[in-house]
């Protein structure tokens, strides 16, 4: 294995009776970047967080973190390691101060210095005015940063966060984004999940996707989207009685039969280059009289990635509201 | 570049431990989690009242209801044979919140983060059955001042001072019989009832409310006679009553080093497996 791997897993299976939860996973963190695992709910992310944080024994496979065994070296693996688990993992009688100092002393910290570092992590996850509340009255965000703060409390060069934005309005998200962001500028390695596929595309710096407990694709962003060799061009007609009539046009442009949601007049086309296309379907559809109220070139999303590995869409909650409820597309 | 530098430069606070470092651990960890434990009963004030209340009441009822009947069979102050009794009882009743705060501890989240720490591995339950003894031995003060508002009296300090400390080492040992039960039943619920429903055969039938020579039944009497709740019960009853009796006292300390014996590593052994499902 190459040594500049800081998290490695090979051939992971973990099965619950019948669940395959990991079926044969395999992945690797390159030392220093963030690796995204991306899958829909149930995919497995948490069984194999859960295994390589020393917190789940896999039924079989290798497992390396920082170049340790993570079987056979837990102790020394939980020393280099931070986490930050789906459920948060806070104590809800202790106030945040003395959640962070009590995790401070358990990673064995003179008491001066994690009074300290208890000060100073409040401090960056803006939890002050809360600090000496018991964390039972903390809302979701406040509860996520203090999760978050006392996963680093001992600067892990490891870092694994399991959803860190699930469950967290908009806003929140962007900020936390921020946060996770400058955790790793310094060079630590970070392991991801989530759900969003905008956040995979915004932090990580590789991708892994992985569905029923298989990876089913990876690269960077822009590899995955590259596979899909095409762009997207959405077109939303004025009258949507019209959109039979525009797919029939339209068709000649796309190797694939175009995507349609007749209700609200949507239609999204794949075609091989965007920029020639665009022009085309303005004059197509002006040369018939169809109207047209919106018209946007994009790039394939992830999203698209995902739906034409497995044919599935992915369940996204508030993160793209822009295609909500946009119609299926399945690539032949 | 390797990952040891890579490592490096990030300069974690710490470093790999060495045996001894892990070994002095499980006192400090265990320390930690204690305090937090004692926290958790310090900010819930109504649990350790009522904690208070039921043994002073037990006390009450039992000396003032059975106590005339009793006296008789005692043959002196029900009042110097019950509260050294009552108090065996309140401590074994003590322990059946280890099993509780445990299972409730194992179902909380909280327990992903100790168990992703580098910290020692007994320490969590540690931390809950020394903070469970703590809390038994305080209730146990309460009784003794509620004993002498009552007419209770010391034969001698020493050997009574003595006596209760055997009594707070009998429930420190029986916290890791109620530890290793809230890891076997892990839902809280069913710990409620887990917890108390061994103690309730121990505790009656044994010294601890009566002589043990009023119990007809051949078979019983010599269980209630020989079992540890029994043995420990007299000892301390001599002790608080000024007796010293070397081989009734060897015999309780190896009763409880027996059961610390057990049950310690079954508990430490349990919540490994539990904790990775
Ligand atoms: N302890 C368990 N016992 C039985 N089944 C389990 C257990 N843990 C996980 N599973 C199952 O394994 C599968 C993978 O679960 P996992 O939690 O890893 O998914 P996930 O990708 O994290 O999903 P989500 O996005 O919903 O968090 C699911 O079908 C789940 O029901
Ligand atoms: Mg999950």
């Amino acid at each position: 294995m190459p040594a500049n791997y800081a998290i490695i897993a090979e051939d992971v299976y973990k099965h619950f009776g019948d669940v395959k939860a990991l079926d044969g996973v395999s992945i690797a963190a390159e030392t220093g970047k963030v690796l995204g695992l991306l899958g829909p709910n149930g995919a497995g992310k948490t069984t194999l967080v859960r295994i390589l944080t020393t917190l789940l024994k896999p039924d079989r496979g290798q497992t390396q973190v920082g170049g340790l065994d993570v079987l056979r070296q837990k102790q020394q693996v939980r020393e280099i390691i931070g986490l930050a688990g789906q459920n948060t993992a806070i104590d809800e009688i202790l106030t945040g101060r003395e959640n962070l100092e009590m995790v401070s002393r358990l990673y064995h910290m003179p008491r001066p210095a994690a009074k300290r570092r208890a000060q100073e992590l409040l401090e960056q996850f803006a939890l002050t005015d809360a600090a000496d509340r018991p964390a039972k009255t903390y809302s979701g965000g406040m509860r996520r940063r203090l999760d978050l703060a006392a996963s680093i409390v001992a600067r892990p060069s490891i870092l694994f966060l399991d959803e860190p934005t699930t469950g967290l309005d908009p806003r929140t998200r962007i900020a936390m984004w921020d946060t996770i962001r400058s955790l790793v500028s310094d060079g630590a390695t970070l392991l991801l999940t989530t759900q969003y596929l905008e956040e995979a595309d915004e932090l990580a710096d590789k991708i892994v996707v992985i569905d029923h407990g298989k990876v089913i694709a990876e690269g960077t962003a822009d590899e995955l989207k590259a596979n899909m060799a095409a762009d997207f061009i959405d077109i939303t007609v004025a009258n949507p009685h019209e959109t039979d009539k525009a797919v029939q046009l339209l068709q000649p442009l796309s190797d694939e039969s175009p995507q349609a949601d007749e209700g609200r007049g949507h239609i999204s086309l794949a075609v091989g280059s965007g920029a020639q296309s665009i022009a085309e379907v303005v004059r197509l559809l002006d040369a018939e009289a169809v109207a047209i109220a919106e018209l946007n070139l994009r790039r394939p999303s992830l999203n698209d990635v995902f739906l034409s590995i497995t044919g599935e869409e992915i369940v996204e909650e508030e993160a793209k509201p822009k295609r909500r409820g946009f119609g299926r597309r399945r690539s032949a | 570049m390797t990952q040891q530098t890579a490592s490096a430069a990030i300069s974690p606070v710490i470093s790999q431990s060495s045996a001894l470092q892990r070994f002095v651990w499980n006192f400090t960890d265990t320390f930690v989690v204690m305090r937090r434990n004692l926290y958790a009963y310090q900010r819930q004030p109504e649990l350790l009242v009522f904690a208070t209340i039921q043994p002073v009441i037990f006390l009450l009822l039992f000396t003032y209801v059975f106590g005339g009947a009793i006296r008789f069979s005692t043959g002196g102050d029900y009042i110097n044979f019950l509260l050294p009794g009552i108090i065996i009882q309140t401590i074994l009743f003590a322990s059946a919140n280890t099993t509780v705060g445990l299972s409730v501890d194992l179902s909380k989240g909280i327990i992903d983060r100790f168990r992703s720490l580098p910290m020692s591995r007994a320490a969590v339950l540690a931390g809950r059955t020394s903070a469970d003894t703590l809390r038994g031995a305080f209730t146990v003060l309460i009784m003794i001042v509620a004993g002498y508002i009552i007419g209770f009296r010391f034969e001698d300090w020493g050997s009574g001072i003595m006596g209760l400390l055997l009594a707070v080492a009998f429930g420190y040992a029986v916290t890791w019989i109620s530890a290793t039960i809230g890891l076997f039943v892990k839902d809280p619920e069913a710990a409620q009832v887990a917890g108390f429903i061994w103690l309730f055969p121990l505790t009656f039938a044994s010294s601890i409310f009566v002589p043990t020579a009023t119990m007809t039944e051949e078979w019983l009497r010599i269980f209630a006679e020989n079992q540890p709740v029994s043995v420990v019960a007299n000892t301390v009853r001599d002790l608080m009553t000024g007796t010293v009796n070397p081989d009734e006292i060897a015999l309780s300390l190896l009763w409880i080093a027996g059961i610390v014996a057990v049950f310690l590593p079954m508990a430490v052994w349990r919540y490994a497996r539990v904790a990775s499902r």
